[in-house]
Formats: structure tokens, sequence, C-alpha cells
């Protein structure tokens, strides 16, 4: 039944139609337009100077692009009582301290889970894995009584701790290092005497770099577009989502200062990505899920 | 302790379970001062609030007074006397089966026809794609693109083909708001399931394609069914669990957009069903009803559908 493949430079050519390629690339242009616009829209509309937001019908490109929509951002926020780069500050906060835990805290249980064979530890992922089937909608109304009785209401604690336990970074090292950091290596750094947080620390972490990276972006993005919350009140301690969402309440007249808003808030999450694609694309590799 | 200690002469065969068990915890001692950290948060804030709001749920309870048993009290009141949270029942349902199975098939699809590109192409395809689940509140273009006067361009294309002559108010009309608000979901859905989708299909052994064409495959369809698919099941495991779930989560996004309540309370979700109870009237037990309705919603729909995944191939 065997036939001859085709080969072009050596590599075998598989069964590719030529119709089916055009179809692909129309199917994927369509929908890559429809992702794509909006964020271009975004980009352009905060490059708008004021009378160019008004014209109709709306343009697809700027004729006088300006920077205003920047500056006023700050101004405009400046006039009220909390500054805008309090929102900021809030928001890096609140990003870095949670993700720093929810790295460190993590990294020491996806190891635990993954190398080490201790009664519990597959029941223990199995919660684990259970928990990516629920969201933080369930658990959001226990958790402020829970947070109220520890009296950090109204803190930046009730926003940075919870986060130390969130599970898809865990999830995903752990899967990791399962793949990628072979019991050999380590056993014979057992055998070396090393202590098991020795192990951890100075063999295994250094194999899993991408997944720490994974970790980190998947954390910090999350944190840093939380948006209003109930556990938060004081308007000092809220975040720059939450900021933004304010601006753009303010209707059509502010809608440059609005997207400029949202540029700022989506360039850093975005650039982030840009920069470790290719290491999280490797994390994924391993990502799935084995019943 | 001096009664485990003469028992560590004994070998395996010697012991009982229990007591093997307890050497290998003793001997693992560091293992669980490892995970112990990271447990205690994540019970506290995920596992605790799960079984107290069941417990809650058969509770009257507003914080102040000790909380007093219902029994059933408040599911038979959601169900039988709560015209909104049967509204909000019905419109949770729809939207989670609509943005839930959309936002992953979409999410394969996209992730397969980009994986024969070339690898520099590829990485900027899936920044087109990946960059709207990631960009914060940039959801909020489309309150622009779909605003209720001229200037929104929806309105603007419409009026300038002739099609209407007056703007139409898009998060205001009953009839909009509902698909508009799945657009923006599936619009924002291609996160994480369509990386892991991506990494999936680009680790796939390549010879496993050139055998499937030696013995017969034909085209890229059959190709996708018979080896790309089983090959990746993992994945697509892991995938549909965060596409449902996300599917379900979806209350905040429709606030921003269409407000809340929105109009006729077309798109109320059980999200907000349950911020009412939570955050406005702090009926405690009521509310903790609900979110755990919704807790076994998305326990349900997720182990019906991992189920029915491992079965494909077999």
């Amino acid at each position: 039944m065997a036939k001859k493949l085709r080969t072009r430079k050596h590599e075998v050519v598989l069964n590719r139609s030529v119709g089916g390629d055009a179809g692909i690339t129309v199917i994927l242009a369509i929908f890559g337009l429809f992702m794509f616009l909006p964020m271009y829209y975004t980009i352009i509309q905060s490059l708008k100077p004021m009378d160019e937001l008004f014209y109709f019908p709306p343009r697809f490109y700027v004729a006088n692009p300006t920077l205003d929509n920047f500056k006023s951002l700050f101004n405009l926020m400046a006039d009220s009582w909390v500054p805008f780069s309090r929102y900021i500050f809030n928001t890096v906060l609140i990003s870095v301290g949670g993700t720093f835990g929810n790295l460190v805290l993590s990294s020491l249980s996806a190891y635990a889970l993954a190398k080490i064979d201790f009664p519990g530890s597959k029941f223990l992922f199995q919660v684990i894995q259970k928990s990516l089937m629920i969201n933080a909608v369930v658990t959001g109304l226990v958790n402020f009584i829970t947070l109220s009785y520890l009296g950090w209401i109204d803190t930046y604690l009730a926003l940075i701790i919870p986060a130390w336990g969130s599970t898809l970074g865990l999830y995903l090292m752990k899967q990791f290092m399962e793949t990628n950091v072979t019991t050999e290596v380590l056993e014979s750094a057992r055998l070396d005497g090393a202590s098991e947080l020795r192990t951890f620390w100075s063999i295994a972490m250094p194999m899993v770099k991408p997944a720490w990276l994974t970790l980190i972006i998947y954390s910090f993005q999350g944190l840093w577009n939380m948006g209003q919350t109930n556990l938060i009140y004081s308007e000092q301690l809220k975040t720059l989502n939450y900021a933004i969402s304010q601006i753009n309440a303010g209707g059509i007249a502010r809608s440059g200062s609005s997207a400029a808003a949202t540029v700022v808030m989506m360039m850093v999450p975005i650039l982030v990505f840009v920069i470790s694609q290719s290491n999280i694309i490797e994390t994924m590799g391993s990502s799935g899920m084995k019943d | 302790m001096s009664k485990n200690t003469d028992k560590q002469v004994k070998t395996r065969h010697e012991m009982t379970k229990a007591e093997w068990t307890w050497f290998l915890v003793r001997k693992n001692k560091t293992a669980y001062f490892m995970v112990l950290p990271f447990m205690f948060i994540f019970v506290l804030f995920t596992v605790v609030p799960v079984v107290a709001s069941l417990a809650l749920s058969f509770t009257q309870f507003n914080m102040l007074e000790a909380p007093k048993f219902v029994f059933m009290d408040n599911y038979i009141t959601l169900f039988l006397d709560d015209e909104l949270f049967v509204t909000a029942l019905k419109n949770t349902l729809i939207f989670a089966a609509v943005t839930g199975p959309v936002s992953y098939l979409l999410s394969f699809v996209v992730a397969w026809f980009i994986n024969e590109l070339p690898p520099k192409i590829r990485a900027v395809v899936t920044l087109v794609f990946y960059a709207p689940s990631i960009a914060g509140n940039a959801y909020l273009i489309w309150t622009t693109l779909f605003s209720s006067d001229a200037y929104g361009w929806a309105n603007a294309i419409l009026i300038e083909l002739g099609i209407i002559d007056t703007p139409i108010l898009w998060f205001q009309n009953a009839t909009y708001v509902m698909p508009l608000c799945i657009i923006v979901a599936l619009w924002m859905s291609l996160g994480t399931a369509f990386l892991s989708f991506i990494a999936g299909l680009q680790g796939i052994n390549k010879s496993l394609y050139e055998a499937g064409a030696i013995d017969g495959v034909k085209n890229r369809w059959q190709e996708l069914w018979y080896i790309t698919l089983p090959s990746m099941k993992p994945q697509l495991m892991f995938g549909a669990i965060l596409a449902i779930t996300g599917a379900f989560g979806f209350g905040p996004v429709v606030t921003a957009l269409a407000g809340n309540p929105s109009v006729d309370y077309v798109a109320y979700t059980l999200n907000h069903h349950l911020s009412e109870y939570q955050g406005t009237r702090w009926e405690v037990g009521y509310a903790s009803a609900i979110s755990f309705i919704m807790f076994l919603m998305m326990i349900g729909a997720n182990l019906l559908i991992t189920k029915l995944i491992s079965k494909v191939g077999q």
C-alpha cells in the first residue's frame, strides 16, 4: 500500500491542496481583521487631536498625530485629589507583590509535587487541577468575609495575599518540571548529599526558566488588569484599570484621553508577551492535562 | 516516637500499609514543608470558600448576627420566588453555551491554521490574535465602535450606506445587547487555551504525519482527524477547562459595556445577581446559595466535557 512521498530539499511535502491553502488564508485574514481593527482603532484614537475625534464619518487614520491625549491624561487626573501616578504606583505594587509571592510559593510546591513522591502528592495535585474548573466569582463572597475578619479590607494585602495561592502558574510549572527535569539529575545531586531545597534551587530551578517566566507573566497580567473590586474603597488605593474606566465614563469628550489611557494600560502586558512569547509557548508545550 | 524507632529496622514486607505510609511521610518531611505555604493560602482562599458557601447557603446570615439555619429555604426562594434569578440563570447558560464552545473552536481553528506558517510570521499572527485577551480594558473601544451617536463607527457606516437614518442605541437596545456582549467576549477569548493549542500542534512529532501520508492519509482534514487531534488530547482537555471556566465568569465586562442592570435585564448574569446580594443587600446566606449553584454549574460542565474529550479516539 505504501506510496512514494513527494520531497523537496529532502523534506517530505505533505498533501496540501492549493484551494485549501487559499481558503485558510482568507478565513485567517477575516478573523485577523476582526481581532486587529479594534486594537488598531484604539491606538489611532489615542493619537487624534480633538478636532479629528469629531469627524463624521469617523476616520481610520490620523491626519495630524499628536501626543496631547497622553499629556492631558496626566493633567486630567492631576486635578482630582488622587494623582494619576498614584494609580500607576498602586497597580505596580500589587502586581509585583502578588507575582513575587506566587512565584516563590508555586515553584516550591510545583517541585515537590512533580519530583518528590510523597503520600498525598497525587491527591493535592488533583485538587489543584479541579480548582482550574472554578472561577474566582464563586470564592469572592467568603473571601470577603475572611479578609474582613483578618482586617485586610481596604489594604493592599487584600489583593496581594490571595494572589499567592493562584493555581494556574503552579499547574503549568509542575507539568513543565515533570517533562523537562529528569529524575536522574536530581538523584545524582541527592546522592552527592545535596538537601532537597538545595537540589530544588540549584538544579531544578535553572532548568525550568521558561516556566517561571510564564508564571511571572500570567500572574503579573492578571494583577495588572485587575479592575474595581469590593475589597478596596479608599480612592488612593485603587488601581489603574479602575481609573481608566472612570475616564471612559466621561463620554465622548474624553474619548481621546480614554483611548490614551487604554494604550498605556495595554502596552505593558503586550510588550511583556512579545519579549517572552517563545518561552511561554515552550511552557505551554507541556500544559496538557492527562486525567 | 520510641515506638516508631524500633520499627524502622523492619523491611517493606513486614510493615502494614499504614506503617509504610507513615515511614514515607517522615522520609519526605521536606516535601511537606515545601507545599505547605502554598497549600495554606490555596486552602484558605479557594477550598474554604467553596465549603463555606455550601454551609452558609443553608442559613440566613447578615454578618452581624449569628447565622440562622433555614435548610433549603434559600434554594426554594431562588428557583420559585426570584424571577430575576431565573433570568440570570438563563442568560448565564446562554452565554456559556455560546461563548464556551465557540471560543474553544476558534482557538483551535486559528492555532491549526497558523501552525504551518514560517516561525516569524507565526509569532506576529499569534500576537494579533492573543493581544485582545491581555489588553486590560481595551474592550472598552467597542463602546466607541458601537457608540449610540453618529461618531460610533457602526452607526456611521450604516448611515453612510443609507440603511438607517437615525443612530441605533446599540448597548441600550434589548435586541443588540446580548449578541454584542457575546461578540466582545469572543474577541477577547483567545487566551491561554489558544497558546496551549499552538504549543501542542508544534509538539506533534513530524514523522507521524509522514507515516500517515504513507499509510494513505489524503489531505489535511484526514490528517487532522486521524493524527493531529488524537495526538494533542491533553491540550484539548486543558483548553476545554479554561474555555468553560472563562465562559461562566462573564459579568464585569457586561457591566462595563451595557451597564448594570442592562436594559430589560437582557444581559443580567448570575455574576450580577450574586454581587447584588453580597455587595448591596448583605444577604450572605442567599448569596452563598447563588455562589454554590455557580460552583456546581462550572464543575458539572467541566466534568462532563472532559469526560467527552477523553473519549476522543477511543
